[in-house]
């Protein structure tokens, strides 16, 4: 018998249970599955997801800027990155190529970022209120590396898909994609560590900065 | 990891005299405790939540066999390959194999405790493969050569100075015991092993069945590192981190970080669900699965499968009084505190693990801050009962509860008896009503005194007040460990 046979076969006698899995038992498992039961959700899990999103991302130390249309992303960029005294070449996603950022002054790089890039820039499936989150997902246009490499991480969010909650955002997954894809990257401000005495240091592996612009 | 359990008490002595390891425990309990209270502060169904997630685990380790299969499936139509492995040395073996197959010569590996049980990093290690941990606790411990001393803050017993001591020896840069700096540096030195490596390590939080994905949840981002940049990505974890669907993560995640270090949501989940895409310019061309029982199975169906429950957030050790003391160095093995207590003589015997599940005061703060309410005390008391019948412990203290229980098990005797013992132990405490030596237990008077008790036993203060409050009689003695926020039950004064 193989490791696989052993191991399901000890689950089962240790659980009463005769012979092999049986196939009312799996779909048994299936159907539960797809009822797709939401756990309960807290109040602050039904506050207005925006207001929500903006208090938790400072929280995270993310910083926030709203602006009134897309076509200000590179704008809104320039002056980020001026502000704070960042390099002003970027490497970003595909979709976001079509601004004009070259009026704003900006080198933006329509290719995989490396680990020479100071600043990656791209947009996100959609943001979660409760816990001021990003959700990124991958695909041959959104690789996962220009929100991890660069130090700084400028994700720019449409403002009417900023849901409540995490279940939200799976029902969104859901329907507008079907199934997962291979990376379902949810990001939570910067990175950071708290690795040496506890205290907590902004800027681990990941990003020291997280950047996000809220579009209408 | 070796087992080093059976050394506990001799351990745990030494461990109190460590002054940097005592300074490291005290900061660490105070932003352990503080912050997870204020974090469960701000949820008002806490309990609601704890309760929910607890059935869904249950209903899961019920029907364990059915999800890992769903799992398996729905994970194998992604692309991922998965492999079952009885013991540490079959997991080991599995992964030893993948690595000489494919010419791996560098791995990254990002945090996970069951690589720590089967000692994964001396496998690959054995056969000439470069292993590098890139969580930075983990990486001061490698360098450090010791094994982690919490499930979530790995190098919590290391003060600022010996990491830079470390990293002084390990990186030839100039020393500095800025904790930022010291951060920046590890970043630095770790960024080409990300890159260069063939094969990324990671364990999994959760696997979800109903997509086949897998999972982790850290702060610093290097498990992403880990599962997107290598060739090859190999997960490490237990069968019990099985969960039906996307909507139960997202209760365990309401859970976990604010339990583990009181943060309202940990920088990044990342779930992972197969390889590599056409067209996709990053991730990896293999994704292998290695689900691990190495007694796992031994608490399905048994009276300690609430164990299986456990999402290793540590908040039981972070408010266990025995841990905060002593740090999980003592603990002889990967998992400290309360859940080790139970978890460690499960997995590796409990004739070398017997002082554990005795470590304990039985204050039941574990079961009152466990997210997923695994009743702790009770698991270690089992384990206490076991160690009874099977005459595990000293003779002096099987015989000392054989006559306890021969006392506490006849009513009568049992009051006339402890009516004596009150009188002759208030005599004992003299005017100061201390107790200076007790014959037989000088052990315990060595260090302290012994508050002598008032002369008269509780069954007779109590019959005496009744007697004087007829109809207000109290609740008495029920210090369940229910819940906190107000429903742990109190005595009526």
């Amino acid at each position: 018998m193989s490791a696989r046979e052993n191991i399901l076969a000890r689950i089962r006698a240790n659980s009463a249970k005769r012979g092999a899995t049986t196939q009312a038992e799996m779909d048994q498992a299936r159907s539960h599955i797809a009822t797709r039961t939401r756990g309960p959700a807290p109040s602050i899990a039904r506050q207005a997801p925006l207001v929500r999103f903006e208090q938790e991302s400072e929280r995270l130390k993310s910083t926030i800027d709203v602006i009134a249309s897309i076509e200000e992303v590179p704008l809104a960029t320039a002056r980020y990155l001026r502000d704070n005294g960042l390099p002003t070449s970027v490497v970003g996603w595909p979709a976001l190529a079509q601004l004009d950022w070259s009026a704003a002054g900006i080198a933006f790089a329509n290719r995989l970022a490396n680990r020479e890039d100071a600043v990656g820039v791209t947009d996100c499936f959609c943001a979660i209120g409760e816990t001021g989150t990003l959700l990124l997902l991958s695909s041959p246009l959104t690789p996962k590396l220009h929100a991890l490499l660069p130090e700084t991480h400028i994700c720019v969010v449409s403002q009417s898909r900023i849901v409540a909650t995490m279940e939200d955002a799976f029902d969104r997954l859901r329907t507008e994609r079907g199934v997962l894809p291979r990376s379902t990257f949810f990001v939570s401000g910067p990175s950071r560590t708290a690795d040496i005495e506890q205290t907590i240091v902004i800027g681990a592996h990941g990003p020291y900065r997280v950047h996000v612009i809220i579009a209408p | 990891m070796q087992v080093k359990s059976m050394h506990f008490k001799a351990t745990s002595s030494a461990k109190l005299n460590d002054a940097v390891l005592q300074t490291a425990l005290k900061k660490a309990k105070a932003k352990f405790v503080d912050g997870r209270a204020a974090a469960v502060a701000e949820i008002d169904i806490w309990q609601d939540i704890r309760t929910h997630a607890a059935a869904l685990r249950d209903g899961v380790i019920a029907n364990l066999d059915a999800y890992l299969l769903e799992f398996e499936a729905n994970a194998t139509a992604r692309g991922a390959v998965v492999h079952w492995a009885e013991t540490a040395e079959e997991a080991n073996a599995i992964i030893v194999d993948l690595a000489k197959k494919n010419a791996v010569k560098i791995v990254t590996k990002s945090k996970s405790m069951v690589s720590e049980e089967i000692s994964l990093n001396d496998a690959l290690e054995a056969v000439g493969v470069e292993v590098v941990e890139t969580d930075l606790g983990e990486y001061i411990l490698q360098l450090a050569k010791e094994p982690p001393s919490h499930i979530v803050a790995p190098a919590v017993h290391k003060s600022k100075e010996q990491v830079a001591d470390l990293f002084e020896a390990a990186h030839h840069r100039p020393r500095t015991v800025d904790i930022p700096s010291m951060t920046r540096e590890a970043r630095e030195v770790l960024r080409s092993k990300f890159l260069n490596a063939d094969m990324g390590i990671s364990g999994a939080n959760f696997v979800i069945a109903e997509t086949g994905t897998t999972l982790t949840v850290t702060n610093e981002g290097n498990a992403d590192l880990v599962t997107t940049v290598p060739r090859i990505h190999c997960v490490v974890t237990g069968i019990e981190k099985v969960i039906p669907t996307l909507e139960d993560f997202a209760t365990l995640i309401r859970l976990l970080p604010r339990s583990a270090t009181g943060q309202s949501a940990a920088n990044y989940l990342t779930l992972t669900t197969g390889t590599k895409q056409p067209g996709d310019l990053d991730g990896p061309e293999q994704m292998h699965i290695v689900l691990i029982d190495a007694g796992r199975t031994k608490l399905v169906g048994s009276d300690m499968k609430e164990m299986l429950r456990c999402i290793r957030c540590g908040a039981c050790m972070n408010h266990c009084p025995v841990y905060q003391n002593v740090g999980g160095h003592a603990y002889g093995w990967v998992y400290p505190g309360p859940m080790g207590a139970v978890l460690t003589p499960t997995y590796v015997g409990i004739e070398q693990a017997g002082d554990l599940p005795n470590a304990a005061t039985f204050c039941g703060e574990c079961q009152v801050v466990c997210p997923v309410k695994i009743p702790l005390p009770d698991l270690m008391r089992k384990w206490r009962e076991r160690q009874f019948d099977r005459a595990l412990r000293p003779f002096s203290e099987r015989i000392s509860i054989a006559v306890w229980s021969a006392f506490a098990t006849r009513p009568a005797l049992y009051a006339f008896s402890t009516r004596i013992v009150a009188r002759v132990a208030a005599w004992m405490g003299g005017k100061n009503k201390r107790i200076t030596s007790l014959p037989g237990l000088d052990g315990w008077t060595d260090g302290r005194d012994m508050p002598a008790p008032a002369g008269k036993t509780f069954r007779e203060r109590y019959r005496a007040r009744q007697v004087g409050q007829v109809g207000q009689v109290g609740r008495v003695g029920d210090m369940g460990a229910a819940d906190e926020a107000g429903q742990r039950s109190k005595p009526t004064p």
